[in-house]
């Protein structure tokens, strides 16, 4: 539980591997001035050779009937070099929808496509009322049918499903989640929105008078959405401790090389004490981030809880990475020519998406509340 | 032996169904665990133990508290000394004091520290000169933890000054009851005297208490510092878990732990009490206050955060994986989390932080605490000699260039 498997360190090793040999900064730079943003056939190579659509999914689902811990190492190897891709939003979002909230027949109707990469899904949920709070939903759907606007939709640009979060107009006022084929008959546009990162893309989602598809029968969905992000928290806490132990490797090696005042500036205590510090964080974030994809894998009640400190957790490692990173390679850090600069884009947006760590301190507090009775 | 799981708690189970009586003399008892190697299994057959592989050490430890037995005398640096002499020493050291160590009659503490030696631990100036058959020692050591009741002392000290720093030094064991060791206790910031001063003049040591050869003292504190290290949670509890057992041999056990134990009653408060600060957030409404709810959730993500990572490194342990750098870790996270404590204590006792003892919150303890944190992350390796570790060892980094290379007589010093 707290050791990797030989198997998990196995699949580790197979993606760092196809990581380091098919991508390069170089590659991503030029990625981050196309418009989808991502390079398709390396992604279909990816899918094919080593089977990680659909990891988690169970294998009547077309998905290879691993776990969330397996996900988490997959996406952990993605967050270390930036990987650009939709996987997060078609095989870690859409496909968490589909695995919560889906009838059995939704679920074999749209995951083995997600899993082969034949379709690419996302999930729409933010909207201009629920930035800050997230359950603060303004659109709904009526008769079926909906007309809004979402935005900070991730890989929108070439999604063949987005599964829109709104309440139903005639109900409880709860968040609901609906099936919207992208297609010819269904209006729905699409504007990308300027990201600091540009490694991930986002954008608005115009739908008008989209007819939609409820997910599930919907019961639960109170729970069921707590739920959808909490996973979403757990993938995305993975996916920055990777790219946080990238920052710190990178930051000790940039020091051992560098030399002022006649000696390696990694001599200094200043250098060395900021860098052991930082292990400490990115340490402990990968511990929370490993726990809370643990407790998914094993429906651990305590997941709420957990979900909430591995986000905070890999917020402060990532961020403290990003900052300490910048400044130990001094002025060329701050230099566009320098990669340093897009794990520090990654890391703060990273940061906010799906809470802050002011917010995720506070949910904490209201989960332990609960649980001691306050 | 084939050691196996089930064979060891058997052997155990046997062992203490046939010999633990509660009503047994204290002395009797540890003299037969030790003769029948139950005292300390890990340890080699010929010196009381059964050659018995550390990680099976749990289940001896679980058996006893099963029954509530009483084991060998644990507490304190004692273990440390045994360890070493196991190691470092020769048979006939090992004939005089490893009994003793265990039965609990004689007590040791570990004299490194000086006051112009603190992290820097081999500058030590203590002077060690061989007088005919004895060695004779002058100087002084500080931070000696029970040096107030104790009949022995590992000692780290210079016999040759024309030798580099960490080749002058040599390894001893100073017996404490001779005219030439004077002990003064040390009051601490918090209140509490748990250390203590040591002079030594002409201090006599006999040759063959010298541990290992000449210029063998640094590699040999080394040995120590390492169990030290490996024993830093357990060094105070004794494994006596036993609810409600009665018996007259927890009488004798008992007022031994008083003595040992009681420099170590404010180390829980040293390390922050996290377990306080929900039910004082609670009681005092704190709780409601979002910039507390901040500060509170902050700790407890570090406290989850550090017992999640000691979890990976012993689980990375026990699965035979290559030590991470989690294992390294511990120590900075533990004074990290301590002083986020104190903080999280300040702000929910608002002006009460100024108040102690019986007019303090919790008749004083968080007073303790707010007074003790800071010797956390000084004792047994500073932060920062700590951050020197992990840079060098875990993050390769490079050393800080030396100064104080050459013969030691010529190094600067305080």
């Amino acid at each position: 539980m707290y050791a990797f498997t030989d198997e998990q360190l196995q699949l580790r090793d197979t993606v760092r591997r196809f990581m380091a040999e098919r991508t390069s900064t170089k590659q991503t730079r030029e990625l981050m001035e196309s418009i989808s943003g991502f390079d398709e056939s390396l992604y279909r190579q990816l899918l094919a050779e080593l089977g990680v659509g659909g990891i988690h999914v169970p294998e009547e689902y077309g998905g290879a009937g691993l776990s969330y811990e397996e996900l988490a190492i997959v996406l952990e190897e993605m967050g270390r070099v930036l990987y650009p891709s939709p996987f997060f939003s078609s095989h870690v979002l859409a496909t968490n929808a589909l695995l919560l909230v889906g009838s059995p027949e939704q679920k074999a109707e749209w995951l083995p496509k997600i899993a082969s990469g034949e379709v690419n899904a996302t999930v729409a949920f933010y909207e201009d009322s629920n930035l800050r709070d997230l359950r603060n939903f303004q659109q709904t759907v009526q008769n079926g049918r909906f007309t809004g606007s979402k935005e900070r939709v991730t890989d929108a640009f070439g999604a063949n499903l987005i599964i829109v979060i709104a309440p139903d107009a005639v109900a409880d006022r709860m968040p609901c989640f609906w099936l919207a084929r992208c297609g010819r008959d269904a209006d729905i546009r699409y504007e990308p929105t300027n990201s600091i990162d540009e490694t991930r893309r986002i954008g608005e989602v115009g739908f008008y008078d989209v007819p939609v598809e409820r997910l599930g029968d919907g019961g639960h969905t109170q729970q069921l959405y707590s739920q959808f992000i909490d996973f979403a928290c757990v993938a995305l806490a993975n996916e920055m401790v990777g790219g946080a132990q990238w920052l710190l490797e990178s930051a000790v090696e940039y020091a051992n090389n560098r030399v002022q005042f006649g000696r390696p500036i990694s001599s200094m205590q200043a250098i060395k004490h900021k860098c052991a510090d930082l292990l400490l964080e990115v340490e402990f974030a990968k511990s929370a981030a490993y726990r809370a994809a643990t407790a998914i894998a094993e429906g651990d009640s305590k997941l709420p809880e957990y979900a909430s400190i591995a986000k905070a957790a890999s917020n402060t490692a990532y961020m403290q990475a990003a900052n300490d990173a910048i400044q130990i390679h001094g002025g060329i850090g701050f230099t566009w020519d320098n990669d340093t600069h897009l794990w520090y884009k990654r890391a703060k947006s990273s940061e906010v998406f799906f809470g802050t760590t002011e917010m995720h301190r506070e949910t904490l507090m209201q989960r332990i509340d609960l649980a001691e009775g306050a | 032996m084939d050691w196996h799981e089930d064979n060891v708690r058997n052997d155990v189970r046997k062992f203490l169904e046939a010999n633990w009586d509660p009503n047994a003399d204290l002395l009797e008892w540890r003299n037969k665990l030790i003769d029948a190697g139950w005292g300390m299994p890990s340890w080699p057959r010929r010196w009381y133990g059964l050659d018995m592989p550390q990680a099976l050490q749990q289940i001896v430890a679980e058996e006893f508290a099963h029954v509530g037995a009483v084991t060998v005398a644990r507490t304190g640096i004692r273990l440390l000394a045994a360890e070493t002499l196991l190691a470092h020493g020769n048979d006939s050291q090992r004939e005089r004091y490893l009994r003793k160590i265990l039965t609990g009659e004689e007590t040791w503490c570990q004299l490194f520290s000086e006051p112009g030696s603190g992290s820097d631990l081999a500058g030590s100036t203590t002077r060690a000169e061989l007088q005919g058959d004895e060695w004779v020692i002058n100087g002084q050591k500080v931070w000696t933890t029970s040096a107030h009741h104790a009949d022995f002392g590992l000692l780290l000290a210079r016999h040759d000054w024309d030798l580099p720093k960490h080749q002058g030094l040599s390894y001893f064991i100073l017996n404490f009851h001779q005219e030439g060791v004077v002990v003064h206790p040390l009051k601490q910031m918090n209140g509490h005297a748990s250390f203590n001063q040591v002079f030594f003049n002409d201090a006599k040591i006999p040759r063959n208490d010298q541990v290992g050869n000449d210029g063998d003292g640094w590699q040999i504190a080394m040995t120590t510092l390492m169990h030290e290290r490996r024993n830093a949670g357990n060094i105070f509890t004794e494994g006596r878990a036993r609810g409600a057992f009665t018996g007259s041999i927890y009488a004798q056990a008992d007022a031994e732990n008083k003595i040992l134990l009681e420099p170590y009653t404010w180390y829980p408060q040293r390390a922050g009490r996290v377990d306080l600060a929900v039910p004082r957030a609670i009681e005092t409404g704190a709780i409601d206050d979002p910039v507390a709810r901040q500060e509170i959730a902050k700790l407890l993500i570090m406290s989850r955060c550090a017992e999640w990572t000691a979890l990976r490194a012993r689980a990375a342990q026990q699965q035979g994986q290559p030590q991470g750098p989690e294992g390294s870790l511990g120590k900075l996270a533990g004074s990290n989390i301590a002083k986020q404590a104190a903080k999280v204590h300040t702000l929910i006792a608002g002006v009460d932080a100024m108040t102690a003892g019986v007019d303090g919150p919790e008749q004083g303890i968080i007073a303790e605490i707010l007074l003790s944190v800071p010797a956390i992350s000084i004792a047994g390796g500073t932060d920062e000699i700590q951050r020197n570790i992990i840079s060098e060892r875990v993050l390769g980094m490079q050393k800080e260039p030396r100064m104080d290379t050459g013969p030691f007589k010529d190094v600067r010093k305080n």
